[in-house]
């Protein structure tokens, strides 16, 4: 499971109705049905994440994120979820906005490229950031709308959006203690859980 | 089983009829007093009887989805490519049961059929039918066949509109529809496309208004061109630019030369023309496609599908193809969204095709791999299978 699917767990109440924008292969739907007892839907738009999706008995509607969200009524859903796509997205604060429509809540994780060890290869290599979470090289990535954990908030006081929980974690020990003291800095994966 | 067969083939059917006594009142209020059905089964029913699918079918269709009438039989049924054993329709899990839908010409009472008020064919006056006809007529064969409940009732166009029919007006009676390559309803640009064919069968001089057969002739070129129309239709751009292109079938364009040209397309259509028009009969299909065109799922939900849907109970599985115009992967999202809004249980995918409208029937393999794993997931109780022997003594 990715790292922040056991945060995610925490901020959904039983039951719910969930969207699941870019749901990949099904994993974290398919947790909370088994967890929770949640119903809901996955969006996705690659043919062999469908498949996985449809094996594992995930509801998965194939659509293209870019295309927006206009066909998904106001509130329809508990709460709206975004893993560590916002980054993809062509206008990220469209897709915030139109979460918080569609949903009552929203939980947004982001890859935070204010970790301290993407500003250490920045730094010394000179180079944009590689890592083994995002393995891609600046001229293909899929990543095109990185952002901090600071920029996100700038952006969520901007427009009014409330931040319910929010925390950051980290795959080493001590980097995750460390989040205590400067989430912008030890955090490698922001989870916002928000609403209007 | 024959050893010609392969594997995956269900070898010999033998289709079977069933007279119905009981009075069907139709949508348009006339009453059918008796009426036939033709239909084929493929694997067995278990005895939970909880494992029955039910295949509608499109347009042209008819009950022979799969397997083969004789040794002889150069073709299998219709949809030979997903039902068989380990097949997207696994016949080794699956009760299948495939019609002849009511007003068809392969056996089931239509227009073709004796009316025993006047002992002449039906003709003109057999009755026009709507979606919810088929769906009553087909309830009461499942109620023949002691089916309580559908795991599955799979069609796609026509077929498809068939099976969302079912799931508002039985609920209870199926786990799951699947919808391929179907819509809501109908546009003006498809109903416009059906009304040119009905016009092509209706001017031919041997149409006789609807009773060409007591006239012992048919209207063979009025319905060969309807059938025209409608197989550009079914096709796309791409996919007649890669087989057709611009090739020709006979003479040439060579400066000083006058012999008649052919080019290829022009020559399969009038073949294609041809065969249909001896095989299937003209006023079914005027029946067929108004059916088509009156079908609107939402019509009594005050025109909202979200409302429509509310009432159904099962879990929906929707298929589109991305070259099909006909019934666009625009007219599938429109049902998923509908679906989405009532919060019913869909799972969607919108499959790479250069087949258009016709791509159901063809293989195809993420198609085939997504629709044989949504059929896999369906609960069946493993209870001990009925009436084994009779599908081996085959």
């Amino acid at each position: 499971m990715r790292i922040d699917l056991d945060e995610i767990q925490s901020y959904i109440s039983s039951n719910s109705h969930i969207l699941d924008l870019g749901c990949g292969e099904g994993d974290l739907l398919l947790h909370l049905q088994e967890k929770k007892n949640i119903t809901g839907v996955g969006l996705e738009n690659d043919p062999n994440h469908i498949a996985q999706c449809i094996l594992k008995g995930v509801n998965v509607v194939e659509h293209d994120l870019n295309k927006g969200l206009s066909h998904l009524a106001n509130n329809s859903y508990d709460v709206v979820i975004m893993t560590l796509a916002l980054q993809t997205m062509k206008s990220p604060d469209k897709v915030l906005d139109e979460m918080l429509r569609i949903g009552k809540e929203c939980i947004i994780t982001f890859p935070n490229f204010a970790y301290w060890k993407s500003r250490w290869h920045l730094l010394i290599h000179g180079r944009m950031p590689v890592s083994d979470l995002l393995p891609y090289e600046w001229y293909s990535t899929p990543n095109i709308h990185f952002c901090t954990v600071r920029d996100f908030e700038v952006l969520c006081h901007e427009r009014g959006i409330t931040i319910l929980h929010n925390t950051v974690v980290a795959r080493t020990r001590i980097d995750q203690y460390m989040t205590r003291w400067n989430k912008n800095l030890f955090g490698e994966t922001a989870v916002y859980h928000l609403t209007r | 089983m024959p050893e010609d067969f392969p594997s995956n083939s269900i070898g010999i059917v033998t289709p079977q009829g069933h007279h119905f006594d009981q009075p069907l009142t139709l949508a348009n209020g006339y009453t059918l007093d008796t009426y036939d059905i033709i239909y084929e089964t493929y694997g067995t029913l278990n005895t939970a009887r909880d494992n029955a699918v039910l295949i509608c079918h499109a347009l042209s269709g008819h009950h022979h989805a799969a397997g083969f009438h004789s040794k002889e039989d150069k073709r299998p049924g219709w949809w030979n490519h997903y039902i068989g054993p380990g097949k997207a329709i696994d016949t080794h899990r699956f009760f299948v049961v495939s019609l002849n839908n009511l007003g068809g010409c392969h056996g089931s009472t239509g227009p073709t059929s004796i009316n025993p008020k006047t002992n002449k064919p039906w003709g003109s006056r057999f009755p026009t039918l709507r979606a919810r006809d088929w769906v009553e007529s087909q309830k009461r064969l499942a109620d023949v066949l002691g089916i309580q409940q559908w795991a599955a009732i799979i069609g796609a166009s026509l077929g498809g509109m068939q099976a969302m029919r079912w799931a508002l007006e039985y609920p209870h009676k199926l786990r799951h529809c699947v919808s391929i390559a179907a819509a809501l309803k109908l546009t003006a640009q498809n109903i416009a496309f059906n009304e040119t064919a009905r016009r092509a069968i209706t001017s031919d001089p041997e149409f006789f208004d609807g009773d060409y057969l007591n006239h012992n002739t048919i209207p063979k070129h009025g319905l060969s061109i309807a059938r025209m129309i409608g197989h550009i239709t079914y096709l796309s751009d791409d996919g007649m630019g890669k087989k057709f292109g611009r090739e020709l079938r006979s003479g040439s364009f060579q400066l000083g030369t006058d012999e008649p040209l052919e080019f290829e397309i022009e020559s399969y259509l009038r073949y294609q023309g041809n065969v249909f028009s001896t095989v299937f009969d003209a006023n079914t299909y005027i029946l067929m496609t108004r059916a088509l065109d009156y079908f609107d799922l939402a019509r009594e939900y005050n025109d909202d599908p979200v409302a429509a849907f509310s009432h159904a109970q099962c879990q929906f599985l929707i298929f589109s193809f991305t070259s099909d115009w006909r019934f666009s992967p625009e007219r599938s999202r429109e049902i998923v969204n509908a679906l989405l809004h009532a919060k019913k249980s869909v799972t969607y995918a919108e499959i790479e095709s250069d087949y258009g409208h016709d791509a159901f029937l063809i293989p195809n393999e993420r198609y085939h791999q997504a629709f044989r794993t949504y059929m896999q997931r369906i609960d069946i109780s493993q209870s001990k299978k009925i009436d084994r022997e009779d599908k081996h003594a085959h």
